[in-house]
């Protein structure tokens, strides 16, 4: 079989059937119905979900703040001071273990 | 009176998406055509075609108007539709004995007396069809705009965003891949 004639009788037949160019009825709505959608914007979706997260931990603030402020009240009247102890309370400890080591010694 | 292409094209750009509408009538037949060089299923031109022009608003700002909208958009359609075939390159494997009655008789007449066999026949048109299929997507689309739409290497260059020498090269590489497969034919029948 003579193989490159061949292919050459295929590419022309291929020449030959020129493809169809019909167009279905009414695709050009189609198209239309998908510009008028809103196209999806990343960054105002990444801003909106922020704005969310930013309200949530309002809210998670106001309410964390509201019950430590009512328990601070009933058992001590100085919330900065019960602060202040919390936060110092480890180098507080620390500072007494190093005074009892140099005491052994 | 009826608007040019770049007065629709000045419409959208200010924001007046309806004037895309008039620009989607008149190049969708060419564009169609296109997209069934491509596709087989109605459905799949379809999303092809639909992929085109949604590409084609989206991207209007990148349109300078320095060649006719109609090059810049069949740019955009054989770039989409080499896409599709990039994506659609698993369905290429088919084995030459699932060749129809038709398609075997023709290939007999061919080898009998080839100069008899119709090229108007629609079994050597389905038979062509079936070698494309198993061309790889970058073969098949040099194949389709080289040998079939008769375009220069300059224009397969333009359409396409590939160098000319990149066009060359995939050009005798697509020539060789065809050649490989129409022989694959005649060993699977003949021998």
């Amino acid at each position: 079989m003579n193989l490159q004639k061949l292919q050459a009788k295929l590419l022309a037949a291929a020449r030959k059937a020129s493809p169809s160019d019909h167009v279905p009825f009414a695709f050009e709505k189609r198209i239309m119905a998908h510009l008028a959608k809103p196209i999806a914007d990343v960054w105002s979706l990444w801003g909106r979900a922020l704005w969310r997260a930013a309200a949530a931990c309002v809210f998670a603030m106001a309410l964390l703040g509201g019950w430590s402020f009512q328990t601070s009240s009933d058992e001590s009247p100085d919330l900065s001071q019960d602060f202040e102890n919390t936060v110092f309370a480890a180098l507080d400890d620390q500072s007494e273990i190093s005074i009892t080591e140099d005491e052994a010694w | 009176m009826e608007r040019t292409d770049s007065e629709l094209i000045a419409a959208v750009l200010k924001g007046d998406a309806a004037s895309f509408e008039p620009l989607i009538v008149k190049y969708q037949p060419r564009v169609f055509a296109t997209a069934r060089r491509y596709a087989r299923r109605e459905s799949e031109i379809e999303d092809i075609v639909q992929e085109i022009f949604l590409k084609a608003f989206n991207k209007l700002k990148s349109f300078r108007g320095e060649a006719p909208f109609e090059h810049w958009l069949m740019r955009l359609a054989v770039r989409t539709c080499y896409d599709f075939l990039r994506g659609h390159q698993r369905n290429r494997e088919t084995a030459f004995t699932e060749l129809t009655e038709p398609e075997t008789q023709w290939l007999d007449r061919f080898v009998v007396q080839p100069d008899t066999a119709s090229e108007n026949a629609s079994a050597a048109r389905a038979l062509v069809d079936r070698i494309l299929l198993q061309l790889s997507p970058a073969a098949r689309l040099v194949i389709t705009l080289l040998e079939i739409e008769e375009r220069s290497v300059k224009e397969i260059a333009a359409l396409t965003g590939w160098s000319v020498p990149l066009v060359k090269v995939r050009a005798f590489r697509a020539r060789a891949e065809m050649r490989k497969i129409v022989a694959k034919i005649s060993r699977d029948k003949y021998l």
